[in-house]
């Protein structure tokens, strides 16, 4: 590819920029960086780990909502449909203040599950995390997932059919890749999404990315310096987000293309 | 307070000891907010949409670090910016200048940022939207010697809404949920109302899902306003 020349407008903008940037890094306080360093790489594990797990399991959760509404029987469908709505109508931070304090004040009260295996997890604040943001993200993409499924070709879906394949593999090998090639766009921006909703974990004492910024702003007393640095990272795990997803559906396009 | 012996109904009462009119007060500033920020992000928007499609390289640029920025920093982060960073620094700047102190509340601040999130998702709604209509009919339009305004407010405005309303919809009814966000400042919209109430009578249940079922009918009834407009806006349209 050849080389491309910034335009003169955008080295000045790229210059105020880093003057800015240069500034910060010179004049606030940032002396605190090393006291918290565990504590800010703690905090960003989470974030990621729970970036990561809720996405992949709310994309699994998301595949039979997304099936069940484009094909299934009335009332799975209807089903479906109904607690896509619900996920969808209501705020995540509802839904996890719900899980965590509504469900969790009944546990207690259930005969059985204080001397279960489960009463360690049930007291700790992670698993509803979990839950919440898995089902927040099963709701969203289950609704994608069946305008990809419903939007593959019939006559891809006949073609297999004719050619005997059974319901599952055409499933498998024809219908399912196709509709994740659809939505695969549009899966960025949920997963964005899905990482600014992660701090919404910090409510309910889950120690994220955000409630360690918390915990310092908290300690230090300093307005801007933990504020903006937390903007920072949010922004760049955005961005390596957005990287990320330019690469695959690059191999995917070529991919197809090569067929 | 006895809250324990008392009935579903009595809990929910609209007067005190029920909690039913602290959750419509709830609701009523939650929609205060929502609706506010949601009007001056559609400014916001339709500023952006015009500076990205027709404003010099600069103001472009500008406006793609402001969508790309707001759209990538969690709303959690920004309420905070804007409700402590903010007020801080623009009280240094007036104490500089020689300027008493002004307070931003919590009310205004909320307001402020639901506009500016939904400026930026609005501006790329509105910028699609305009883009999608034909050249023809806006140079058809500048040929009658109609001015620039009233070529938007004629043509570009009319012609554009039947593909920006679903994006818009959906955009309202984002306003609406990130209202409950404001919870954590400490602003009493319906979520943290949900849960002073539940934490006072201990019926979390009860109360929280209350609140769920509040939000869940605003957005119904919100999306059936919106399937009208839509329908108003698309009326000459094949519907199929």
């Amino acid at each position: 590819m050849a080389e491309r020349r910034l335009p003169p407008h955008r080295l000045v903008l790229i210059a105020i920029v880093v003057l800015g940037v240069t500034m910060m890094a010179l004049q606030m306080r940032w002396d605190w960086l090393l006291d918290y360093r565990d504590a800010i790489l703690g905090g960003l594990w989470l974030t990621l780990v729970l970036l990561v797990t809720t996405s992949v399991a709310g994309f699994l959760l998301a595949i039979p909502l997304g099936l069940v509404q484009a094909t299934g029987p009335r009332p799975l469908a209807w089903l479906a449909r109904c607690f896509c709505t619900l996920i969808r109508g209501t705020p995540l931070l509802l839904q996890i203040w719900l899980l965590y304090y509504g469900l969790g004040s009944l546990f207690p009260y259930l005969p059985g599950v204080r001397g279960s295996w489960l009463w360690p997890y049930l007291t700790e604040a992670w698993p509803y995390a979990f839950v919440a943001l898995t089902l927040s993200f099963a709701g969203y993409e289950g609704e994608v997932m069946r305008g990809g499924f419903a939007g593959v070709p019939r006559g891809e879906l006949e073609a297999a059919r004719s050619l005997g394949m059974h319901p599952l593999a055409i499933l498998r090998r024809i219908w399912l890749p196709r509709a994740v090639q659809r939505v695969l766009p549009t899966l960025n921006g949920e997963l964005i999404i899905q990482l600014k909703a992660t701090p919404l974990v910090a409510t309910i004492a889950a120690v994220d990315t955000y409630a360690v910024f918390g915990r310092i702003r908290q300690e230090t007393y300093l307005v801007y310096e933990p504020l903006l640095l937390m903007a920072l990272i949010y922004l760049i795990l955005a961005g390596l987000i957005t990287l990320a997803f330019g690469v695959l559906e690059r191999s995917w396009s070529r991919r197809s293309a090569g067929d | 307070m006895n809250y324990r012996d008392m009935s579903m109904a009595e809990l929910l009462a609209l007067a005190p000891p029920g909690w039913g009119g602290v959750l419509l007060d709830g609701l009523w500033l939650s929609l205060q907010v929502a609706g506010g920020g949601y009007l001056l992000g559609l400014l916001i928007g339709m500023a952006g949409a015009a500076g990205k499609l027709s404003g010099g390289p600069v103001t472009r640029d500008l406006l793609a670090c402001y969508t790309t920025v707001i759209r990538a920093v969690p709303e959690l982060v920004l309420i905070l910016l804007l409700y402590f960073a903010v007020p801080e620094a623009l009280n240094q700047l007036l104490v500089m200048v020689g300027q008493g102190e002004v307070e931003i509340g919590p009310f205004a601040a909320g307001i402020a940022v639901i506009a500016l999130v939904q400026g930026a998702y609005a501006t790329e709604v509105m910028r699609g939207a305009i883009r999608a209509i034909p050249d023809g009919q806006i140079e058809a339009a500048y040929s009658l010697g109609m001015s620039a305004a009233k070529t938007f407010r004629r043509i570009t405005l009319p012609a554009m809404l039947p593909g920006a309303l679903p994006g818009l919809s959906n955009l309202w009814l984002i306003a609406t949920k990130d209202t409950a966000l404001l919870a954590v400042v400490g602003f009493t919209e319906l979520t943290l109302a949900a849960r002073q109430a539940a934490g006072a009578t201990k019926h979390h249940l009860l109360f929280l899902c209350a609140a769920g079922v509040l939000y869940l009918l605003v957005s119904l009834i919100s999306n059936l306003v919106f399937k009208a407009l839509e329908h108003r806006a698309t009326r000459g349209m094949s519907h199929g």
